[in-house]
């Protein structure tokens, strides 16, 4: 049973089509990172398995419930305290009892001891980690990251990454997208290959390093990196 | 409604954590109100002129051999500015050379000679020197405008006792009295009493000289009849026309209710149009407008809401600042309603053209700018009286202020605050239409706020 499902997804934006029929689907508990070039399409998939926009041909499919969206920026009130931020967001939910919700989240981004502190003055990577809590008080069954190692140190990075671990180990569907292929490799269940607009692979981490290795062997004793490259070039991108 | 409701509040709040935006937010109408109330108790001040009289005590003006009163010319012109008696010219002139005055007025030595020469047969023109430092244009123009007010005020005083007294001596040779000349008391017969002593004494005559007396009579007659017109003509030639103000139109507040209106006008739209416009804008830069969006709140809510912060800054804003303005100005507390009536509705749709402005320059600084550039001519343009630029260009003016908001949130906060002024339903109509053009405007312009 699939969490969320994306059934030939095509949009334009003008004259450029973004996405060329994209076709995936993600089982709940899954971990997929979505990687690709600049101006792949990942952000527009996302955002349209997110309902921000809408395809102009295919289909969403989401049948477990909502889908949690956390925007690549930290979309966050600077001003406001952590509490205050996740205090407004439960209560545009509609909680039943959002002070409750606060501290779950709190506790689950281990900011308990920083609830009073205004947001602008938290490190990025704490930024980031009140920005995926609001995402998570949908109680979403799936949850999307636009590129949200962005900005981070590795320090910082290594503890979103444990934490986002933590929801998909709790049953949450997780899909991110990112730039960098070894944190794709790393932490990725999946991984689905975009470039321009179009689906080039969909398998597992060790899948890819094998299509890799047969479709540019040149690079096979490269890095993972170059050789990926390597391989969108052999692919026509 | 419930997340308009969360979203004020969190707008609120964070209001209250920009300590520099809140204190301008209750300094600047507490500012503002000290200012113009200030201006209008207190009133302009008297312009400090030096005045030397070097015209010699007890020396009167002389109208035929006699003395006028006193014209108290020096009375009249000290009680329209502030006078500083200096002994001399060149004292004068050190005075209005260091700014301590802004004009000395002289009175020469034979200033009343020759006003006296000037029933004569060798009149002379008699002149006052007036000494000016016009350091800068309107300096300048403000002493012109005074003095010549104040000397033309002078001439009329001198001209209609001159005629007082001429009308004086014609009544005496018309109706005849006693005339009063170097002490002693003169009788003068007048037209009237000859006429009738001719008439008198014609049938006694030899009737071969009756005609010619006869036409003495007629000319006695005459004479009297003419001069009896004479008298109001030289009553007229001291204030040839006279003013006959009609007002026809335009019911004009008192000049402190236009000045206090215009104050929590400026203030009010400033207010709401920037924190209206810069908080839909900061939605868009805090990244929060598409998480919003999807599904939390619609974006018409989100425009109400923001309209409602324009609101409650405004009224907490503008109310303060006419409390304010009350401990200078007498203002009838009883129609406080009706001021709150007015600020909202105003609020409303200057909040609606802020949330217009910033859906459309969608970044907090370029919506900063474009609100003062907008609000700033807009209010200027809307206190342009009619006749002060030629008619095609105030009709122009006319559609463009009607355009915005802050014309008839002037008229509004005006009628509220002016029982005897215009009515208030009109403004209100029109700001109701304008806050639905603005709210339409700004609701097509939040479709593509969220791209880049």
């Amino acid at each position: 049973m699939s969490a969320v499902r994306a059934t030939d997804v095509v949009k334009r934006f003008g004259e450029r089509e973004a996405l060329r029929g994209v076709s995936f689907e993600a089982g709940p508990g899954e971990l997929v990172a979505i990687i690709g070039p600049n101006g792949a399409g990942k952000t527009t998939l996302l955002s349209i398995l997110a309902g921000i926009s809408s395809p102009d041909a295919g289909g969403v499919e989401a049948p477990d419930g909502a889908v949690g969206w956390v925007p690549q920026q930290a979309a966050l009130y600077r001003r406001l305290t952590v509490e205050e931020n996740l205090l407004l967001f439960a209560r545009l939910e509609g909680h039943e009892d959002p002070a409750a919700s606060v501290e779950e989240m709190l506790e689950l981004t281990g900011l308990r001891e920083r609830r009073g502190e205004i947001v602008a003055r938290l490190s990025g990577g704490n930024q980031q980690r009140i920005n995926i809590a609001i995402g998570l008080l949908s109680r979403p069954a799936v949850l999307l990251l636009d590129e949200p190692s962005v900005g981070l140190d590795p320090r910082q990075r290594a503890r979103l990454w444990e934490f986002v671990a933590a929801l998909a180990g709790r049953g949450t569907t997780v899909i991110f997208s990112t730039h960098d292929i070894q944190e794709a490799e790393r932490y990725g269940g999946r991984v689905l290959v975009l470039a321009d607009g179009e689906s080039l692979f969909d398998g597992s981490a060790e899948e890819l390093r094998r299509a890799v290795r047969s479709e540019a062997p040149e690079s096979a004793d490269r890095d993972f990196e170059t050789a990926f490259v390597a391989y969108l070039q052999h692919r026509g991108h | 409604m419930g997340g308009v409701r969360w979203l004020l509040l969190k707008d609120l709040q964070i209001l209250r954590r920009s300590p520099l935006q809140a204190a301008l937010l209750v300094a600047y109408p507490i500012l503002i109100a000290v200012l113009v109330g200030f201006a209008i108790s207190r009133g302009p001040e008297d312009p400090r002129v030096a005045f030397v009289n070097e015209v010699p005590p007890n020396t009167r003006i002389n109208v035929g051999g006699a003395e006028l009163p006193k014209a108290n010319v020096k009375e009249q012109i000290c009680k329209r500015v502030e006078c500083v008696f200096v002994d001399n010219r060149d004292q004068a002139l050190e005075k209005v050379e260091s700014g301590d005055v802004l004009a000395a007025l002289v009175l020469p030595a034979d200033l009343v000679n020759k006003i006296n020469s000037l029933s004569t047969l060798t009149p002379g023109v008699p002149e006052v020197e007036i000494l000016v430092n016009e350091e800068n244009a309107l300096k300048a123009e403000l002493v012109d405008d005074r003095i010549t007010t104040l000397l033309a005020e002078a001439n009329l005083r001198i001209a209609r006792r001159i005629g007082k007294e001429g009308g004086r001596y014609l009544g005496l040779i018309v109706n005849g009295g006693r005339f009063e000349v170097l002490g002693e008391s003169i009788p003068i017969l007048g037209l009237q009493a000859s006429a009738r002593i001719l008439e008198t004494v014609t049938p006694a005559l030899p009737p071969r000289l009756r005609p010619s007396l006869e036409e003495v009579t007629e000319f006695a007659s005459q004479a009297r009849d003419n001069l009896d017109v004479a008298k109001p003509l030289i009553d007229r030639l001291a204030q040839p026309i006279a003013v006959d103000k009609v007002v026809v139109g335009g019911e004009s507040p008192p000049l402190e209710i236009f000045a206090i209106a215009v104050a929590a006008t400026l203030t009010l739209a400033f207010v709401v149009v920037l924190l209206v416009a810069g908080s839909l804008a900061l939605e868009r830069e805090e990244n929060a407008f598409p998480r919003l969006t999807r599904g939390l709140v619609s974006e018409s809510g989100l425009l109400v809401e923001k309209v409602l912060l324009g609101i409650v800054a405004g009224l907490l804003v503008t109310l303060l600042m006419l409390l304010g303005m009350k401990l200078f100005v007498p203002l009838d507390l009883g129609r406080v309603g009706l001021w709150l009536v007015a600020i909202a509705v105003a609020a409303a749709a200057l909040g609606a053209a802020g949330a217009a402005l910033g859906a459309a320059a969608r970044e907090v600084r370029a919506v900063s700018l474009l609100a003062f550039m907008v609000t700033l001519p807009i209010a200027f343009l809307s206190l342009v009286p009619s006749g002060a630029v030629g008619a095609g260009l105030f009709d122009a003016i006319r559609f463009l202020t009607a355009l915005f908001p802050f014309k008839p949130a002037l008229e509004a906060i005006q009628a509220a605050l002016d029982a005897s002024g215009p009515g208030i339903g009109g403004p209100l109509l029109h700001l109701a239409v304008l806050f639905l053009a603005y709210a339409v405007i700004a609701r097509l312009a939040l479709r593509r706020f969220a791209t880049v």
